[in-house]
């Protein structure tokens, strides 16, 4: 079976997040990006599935900036078979309706069985591409998926909602799935995986290579990010120490109640 | 400008935030009744209507089946579609619950249109143009602005806008819509753990950190949790020491609040955790060490030991709580 693991590169979670100084952009330079956290779990999933099968292909693929390759390598020294990054060059600020047209046909290409990402980038956290990828495909999906259990061409899958109820569904393959926290846990990457990932197959490819007209994209509905802003700084607030604590919870509950009226 | 609102509903209990959805709705509009329908999607849920009545919609279009009892987005999705051919309107709003989140990537994808998920604030001059979302957990906002002739798709942050009585006879009007054949199928929807309310809606949280030591002592949260009607969180750091479950996490790798009351027990403070509570209305901390970066945001900090401080709060609150 072909897997395909969708990919996205952000930030590191304790990055500061900085703006550009024409509030347009969000500053790159000295920030440590990583694969989106939840996309390791996406990786992680595709592998164990082809271990249990016994056989497989996984294809790690994204569409992004020259720089996304350190991200997909690190994916193939967990153990992925192959990478393809597709290049975003006159893309790079596009919504998410736009990657997931470059990404579905992407897949149409590779035709795999199992398409698996994570269920939102932590950078935009949106949650569209994987869900929109699997509309534009005709394909069912589930997102925010803590359990996966292929069985031939269908898969039973459970996903988390509000209060931790858990939806099961059954579905049938070809489809698309997020991986959320609870599915796995991630596996480190190996001294010799790292060493073996530089030499597996690794292609790039423009959107033109894969059908895609660019200027056509462009010219569609879409959303753009017109600026971003720093949230206001909390004024500093009353801090308590050096007294008893039954003083000081007295105190803080009498504020509670009395200035900020929150009980 | 005609605004089609989907009215989530589980287990034919209307979600409060779809009135913000209606209120909204009627905001965008200009107050026109006629150009708000609401939208909802179950099984015997045609009563829902009258709770709608005079938030803004003359119309609510009611799609029944009996396999729309259950969520299944590819149902939803085709209902919201015929719904959308219906009426034709110029925006389809929702909420960024886990339904809505679900349901409206599939849907403006299908329409090829542009979507923004999770707004806290509408841009409003000259018609609906965009509006503001949070980013990296709350770390940023973005201004978004949709391109474009085409239909307009947008959620709203549940628990940010009002939701207010104005006009609208919200009569039932039906819609017959086929169940989707696309290889889904719901086999059950299995209960959570607790009837607790889910740590995105509360209104007020009590979370613990590395510093709880273990799961058992989780338990004098919980106790002051019982007291204060609240939903007890937890940092990353104490889900990944297995103190507590995945779901119970804060942070920007877990989950995004805005209670009105939050209270930080044993928790330092890392970027990524308070990037998913800093909207918090009101910020208490409790902590040992007096530099801990949570006392930056918190709008009350004690410094002392949680254990010592938490089952004392939690008296305190008893007597001018019951």
């Amino acid at each position: 079976m072909k897997i395909l693991v969708l990919l996205k590169q952000t930030p590191d979670t304790e990055a500061k997040i900085q703006i550009s100084a024409n509030g347009k952009e969000i500053e790159s330079s000295g920030v440590k990006y990583i694969v989106n956290p939840y996309d390791e779990f996406a990786i992680e999933e595709a592998l164990l599935i082809k271990k249990k099968l016994g056989s497989g292909e996984v294809v790690i693929a994204s569409f992004g900036s020259s720089d996304v390759k350190e991200r997909i390598l690190r994916g193939l020294a967990m153990g992925a078979d192959r990478g393809l990054l597709i290049s975003n060059e006159g893309l790079e600020q596009c919504d998410g309706l736009t990657v997931a047209k470059v990404l579905s046909a992407c897949i149409k290409q590779e035709n795999p069985q199992i398409v698996l990402c994570g269920k939102q980038g932590i950078d935009d956290d949106n949650m569209h591409v994987g869900t929109m990828t699997a509309e534009l495909l005709s394909w069912p999906h589930v997102n925010v998926v803590t359990k996966l259990e292929v069985n031939g061409d269908s898969a039973k899958v459970e996903r988390e909602v509000e209060g931790g109820q858990v939806e099961v569904y059954d579905v049938k393959l070809p489809a698309v799935f997020g991986a959320h926290k609870a599915l796995n846990t991630p596996r480190y990457a190996s001294l010799p995986g790292i060493m073996k990932a530089k030499r597996k197959p690794f292609d790039q490819k423009t959107p033109g290579d894969i059908g895609v007209d660019v200027a056509q994209l462009k010219s569609e509905n879409a959303t753009v990010v017109a600026s971003y802003s720093l949230p206001p700084e909390k004024p500093a607030g009353k801090l308590f120490k050096d007294e008893p604590v039954e003083e000081m919870v007295s105190k803080v509950v009498k504020l509670l109640r009395e200035e900020a009226k929150v009980l | 400008m005609k605004v089609l609102v989907f009215l989530e509903q589980r287990e034919g209990k209307l979600k409060s935030s779809a009135l913000e959805a209606l209120t909204t709705a009627s905001k965008i509009s200009g107050g026109q009744a006629a150009d708000v329908a609401g939208l909802v999607i179950g099984q015997q849920v045609e009563g829902l209507a009258a709770e709608v009545k005079g938030y803004g919609a003359d119309t609510v279009f009611v799609a029944q089946h009996a396999d729309f009892e259950k969520f299944n987005v590819l149902n939803y999705a085709a209902a919201t579609k015929a719904a959308i051919d219906e009426f034709k309107p110029d925006v389809v709003l929702g909420i960024a619950s886990p339904m809505g989140r679900d349901l409206f990537p599939r849907v403006a994808a299908r329409c090829n249109a542009g979507l923004i998920t999770d707004l806290v604030d509408l841009d409003l001059d000259g018609g609906f143009t965009g509006g503001t979302k949070p980013m990296y957990a709350g770390k940023v906002l973005a201004k978004i602005a949709f391109q474009g002739e085409g239909i307009k798709f947008a959620t709203l942050r549940p628990n940010v806008f009002p939701s207010q009585e104005s006009s609208g006879d919200a009569s039932v009007k039906t819609l017959e819509v086929t169940p989707a054949q696309g290889g889904l199928n719901v086999v059950e929807v299995r209960k959570g753990e607790s009837d607790k309310q889910d740590l995105t809606e509360a209104t007020r949280i009590i979370s613990g950190g590395r510093a709880m030591g273990s799961s058992d002592n989780f338990k004098v949260l919980h106790d002051c949790a019982e007291v204060l009607s609240a939903t007890v969180g937890a940092s990353r750091a104490a889900v990944d020491s297995g103190y507590a479950g995945h779901d119970m996490q804060v942070g920007q790798t877990g989950k995004t609040v805005n209670p009105s009351l939050y209270v930080a027990c044993g928790i330092s403070g890392s970027i990524q955790h308070m990037a998913g509570m800093r909207t918090s209305k009101v910020i208490v901390a409790i902590n040992t060490d007096p530099d801990a970066p949570i006392f930056s945001i918190a709008d009350y900090g004690i410094v002392a030991d949680l254990f010592e401080a938490v089952p004392i709060m939690a008296g305190k609150l008893k007597e001018i709580l019951s």
